[in-house]
């Protein structure tokens, strides 16, 4: 009898290190000289979460479904300008509210049956026709994010649905009809979400077989688990969650076939497990590389690429708080920033100064817009002249959490502090649990100045400068109000010539204007086996493996 | 004996109830909720709602629990936020990666330590005494994450013999068939046997790292127990009538210094499955342990849940067995049970 108290000390102590643990944390060019054939392990951090990309909004899913599946239209290797994909053309009407596709002839999904406009319409509408669970904005996030709401929108929050209908003339002419203009749903059609599925394999496999609506939903079907059938270059051969998901070449591909024979994913959660098992070999490239890890990569004969930067780290002001309705306040705020020393100390190689509110990437990017170099003395003369004595400022930054643009909130907001103090600043400190706590006060304008970022979702400035500047939002406060037009006439302007000038002016108006001090864009880096070519790092994170040989 | 089971097994009830609540509560307790995960920095006010509303996490605790409660009985423990399968069929796929690992660590560690503990206390005071004290404390005190990673830069990096990470080599064995989840058992079922040979040897390394801390345990308390029991009067009195050491050691000797031995082994399984967690990790298994750890990141409520009730009535299960199996040591457990 004596073990059986130890033994529910056990079991405590063991419950207790389960929950322990929570720290928390938390995501080409042609093929050159290497060989065709072979195949290539790439060690992913986590399984996908579904290869239906209508029902997932994380990378290592939208990493699979890229390989199986095509959407209309696709980002450029290695850049976010929009190309041809399925559809080889694409136009809008002259008033905005309908795109007329022209597809790919001939195309044929994995199982044989064409890809057409009716197959194309079928997507659509299947995603429009969303209901109960499938409405969730955590399964069909981008249906959201791009298109706003459904056919019947059960959550009378949601707005009124971007999309109206989809026609098909012909069989390689589908058009879609759109309630309101839109330029930018152009860009998010590139995501893994809007890929055109096998219209068959969609109904014999269950994938609208979405059931216990509420607080169990319950994805019954087998198409995104068992099965999945695209036209991309690569077929699902199996999906073992846990163990691998295994990718053969598409022989019938209609484009250049893939070079490598056998592509698999194999899940490895642990980031030094990942660069151990590059290292022995086992598998031949990872995304996510910590950064503590580039130096002995480098060294060991490995390559190390570059994602280029989509996100953006900024210090916000809300402009409807004093004393940061005064301009010369926030220039000076950010004149007194030391932001390159930040970047320098608390972040990875190839993180930059951000100098707006997008990254330079994207189209619509401005090289001139003013900037606020970092100058103490600058920053107090304008403190000076802004006529706000003894100026004391609440400065909130988010606990328990870790972004890309922001490995340690802390420490930026430290280091902030000390650059504001010298220029002769008071600052509060206010700090709190990023969610709800943190998020709830910043969007409802509760935060005078604070700590934020954004990851793009796809390749639109509308999804960086719109997202934050297009409206009026609580969390800004008012902001010029030429920012609010320039903006919105650049989401809807159709001709991208003119809305990249659109965009780049409006980039210059915000930083005229100083809504907030942008600091930085980070690159995260892949690393890969030396014999491995032909991979081409995605600002989106839409990388092809059909161009990789293994040399 | 039976009535002894039986009462053991009413006794999981009162446990379950109270682990359950706590355990509810605690998961509750960790800041931020799965709409953290979920939505990240996108979560907008109205979204994050809806995911709440989604999962009933916008209803009164006690109501929550009630539900949670309802359905726990049927044996439905919710939805996998990240997962989006039901929690039993994740836990079902999972824990055959956990038992292949923790029976492969427990049969080092018994395999080991067990003949270790013994030769150290039969040869008292000598080097191979002091080595095995010194490494068991060693073994206490080093932590798997960091054991783990230094085997793999040996004997997977720097020597190639075994490999790093998973339960199986995907560029010779990708898309094997496994009809039980035992990879090891499911090569041999298949009768292909290079795949159970390496899923074999991906055990090596994990099993090595898992069970070195319960190896440290097993040597010295069986070092202990046997430098009690040889001093015991009826040892004695056995090497008196001129016993065979090897007959004193095997009937008397051995059978009695396993008492305390069986006990560590049973409490140290249980906490093998916690030290599970991070071998796992460390590893690539994708166990109970990497199933747990990742829903403790992504706030997966009805995984925790579900996880640690059912790791814990596994616990009170393998404590069961152990306390049964005195009966097969000391026949006087088998009287009074």
């Amino acid at each position: 009898m004596r073990h059986r108290p130890a033994a529910a000390v056990g079991l405590l102590a063991l419950s207790a290190s389960l929950l322990a643990a929570c720290g928390g944390d938390d995501s080409g060019s042609e093929g050159g000289g290497g060989a065709a054939g072979g195949t290539l392990v790439f060690g992913a951090s986590a399984d996908p979460v579904s290869l239906d990309g209508a029902y997932t909004s994380d990378g290592e899913s939208a990493r699979v479904q890229r390989q199986i599946f095509e959407t209309l239209v696709t980002t450029a290797p290695g850049g976010t300008e929009i190309e041809p994909l399925l559809a080889t053309e694409y136009t809008p009407s002259d008033d905005g509210l309908a795109w007329t596709f022209t597809l790919r002839d001939g195309v044929q999904f994995h199982d044989g049956t064409p890809m057409d406009a009716a197959a194309v319409c079928f997507n659509f509408d299947r995603w429009y026709n969303f209901s109960g669970v499938q409405q969730s904005s955590s399964v069909s996030y981008y249906w959201q994010t791009v298109f706003s709401g459904y056919a019947q929108n059960e959550d009378p929050e949601l707005p009124q649905s971007l999309y109206a209908s989809c026609e098909a003339p012909d069989a390689t002419t589908a058009v879609i009809n759109l309630t309101s203009p839109s330029s930018s749903f152009l860009a998010g059609l590139a995501l893994p979400a809007f890929s055109i599925a096998s219209p068959k394999a969609l109904e014999e496999f269950g994938a609208d077989d979405v059931s216990g609506t509420g607080e169990t939903p319950s994805f019954d079907g087998t198409f995104g688990t068992t099965d999945a059938v695209g036209t991309g270059p690569f077929r699902l051969e199996s999906n073992e969650p846990g163990t691998s998901v295994v990718l053969v070449r598409n022989e019938d591909y209609w484009g250049e076939k893939a070079r490598l024979e056998r592509l698999i994913f194999q899940p490895i959660a642990d980031g030094p497990a990942r660069r151990q098992a590059l290292e022995a070999g086992q598998i031949q490239g990872y995304d996510l590389v910590d950064p503590a890890d580039l130096g002995a990569l480098e060294s060991g004969g490995f390559q190390l690429l570059e994602r280029p930067a989509f996100n953006v780290g900024y210090l916000a002001f809300n402009t409807a708080k004093p004393p940061l309705d005064n301009p010369k306040v926030r220039q000076a705020v950010a004149h007194a920033l030391n932001r390159q020393a930040l970047v320098d100390a608390q972040y990875p190689p190839g993180s930059e100064v951000a100098k707006e509110f997008m990254p330079p990437e994207l189209f619509g990017y401005a090289e001139d817009v003013p900037e606020y170099p970092y100058d103490v003395e600058r920053a107090k003369q304008l403190l000076a002249e802004s006529g706000v004595a003894n100026p004391t400022i609440e400065f909130f930054y988010p606990t328990d959490v870790s972004r890309p643009y922001m490995p340690n909130p802390e420490a930026n907001f430290q280091a902030f502090t000390s650059d504001l103090e010298a220029a002769g600043f008071t600052v509060t400190p206010r700090s709190a649990p990023w969610n709800p706590e943190y998020l709830d006060t910043v969007q409802s304008g509760g935060a005078s100045m604070y700590l934020l970022g954004w990851t793009g979702d796809f390749g639109d400035p509308d999804n960086f400068v719109g997202t934050f500047f297009r409206t009026q939002q609580a969390a800004w406060g008012p902001l010029a109000p030429e920012i609010y037009s320039q903006l919105e006439a650049a989401r809807t302007e159709g001709d991208l010539e003119a809305r990249t000038a659109a965009y780049e002016e409006a980039n210059r108006t915000i930083m005229e204007f100083l809504p907030g001090v942008p600091y930085v864009h980070t690159s995260p880096s892949l690393a890969f086996a030396p014999n491995v070519s032909g991979y081409e790092p995605s600002p989106v994170g839409l990388e092809e493996f059909a161009s990789v040989s293994l040399g | 004996m039976l009535r002894f089971a039986v009462r053991r097994l009413l006794l999981l009830v009162p446990i379950l109830v109270g682990l359950s609540i706590l355990v509810f509560l605690f998961v509750r307790a960790l800041p931020g909720g799965p709409e953290t995960a979920l939505l990240g920095e996108n979560a907008t006010p109205q979204r994050t709602a809806q995911v709440r509303e989604a999962y009933g996490l916008d209803r009164p605790l006690p109501e929550q629990y009630l539900r949670y409660v309802g359905q726990a009985v049927q044996l439905d423990f919710g939805t996998s936020t990240r997962y989006r399968t039901p929690v039993v069929d994740e836990i079902q796929r999972r824990f055959p990666a956990t038992i292949e690992l923790g029976v492969s660590a427990m049969a080092f560690a018994v395999g080991v330590g067990v003949p270790l503990g013994f030769v150290a206390a039969r040869r008292r005071g000598t080097w191979i005494d002091n080595l095995s004290t010194a490494g068991s404390l060693l073994g206490i005190a080093i932590p798997v994450f960091v054991l783990g990673f230094l085997l793999k830069a040996v004997f997977a990096v720097e020597l190639g013999w075994l490999p790093v990470a998973g339960r199986q080599d995907q560029q010779q064995f990708f898309g094997a068939d496994h009809p039980t989840g035992f990879f090891v058992l499911d090569g041999l079922l298949t009768g292909d046997l290079p795949a159970a040979w390496d899923a074999a040897k991906h055990l090596v390394l994990p099993a090595i790292a898992l069970g070195t801390i319960p190896l440290a345990f097993i040597t010295r308390i069986t070092r202990a127990a046997v430098l009690e029991v040889v001093e015991a009067d009826f040892v004695r009195t056995a090497e008196a009538k001129g016993m065979t050491r090897r007959v004193v050691t095997r009937r008397h000797v051995l059978r009695n210094a396993m008492l305390p031995v069986i006990t560590i082994i049973g409490l140290q399984t249980g906490l093998l499955l916690s030290g599970a967690i991070l071998t796992e990790n460390v590893f690539a298994i994708q166990g109970m342990g990497q199933l747990m750890a990742g829903a403790i990141a992504d706030r997966d409520y009805a995984v925790l849940q579900g996880g640690i009730l059912f790791l814990a009535v596994v616990f009170v299960l393998v404590n069961l067995l152990v306390d049964l199996s005195y009966g097969l040591f000391d026949p006087r457990v088998r009287e009074s049970g």
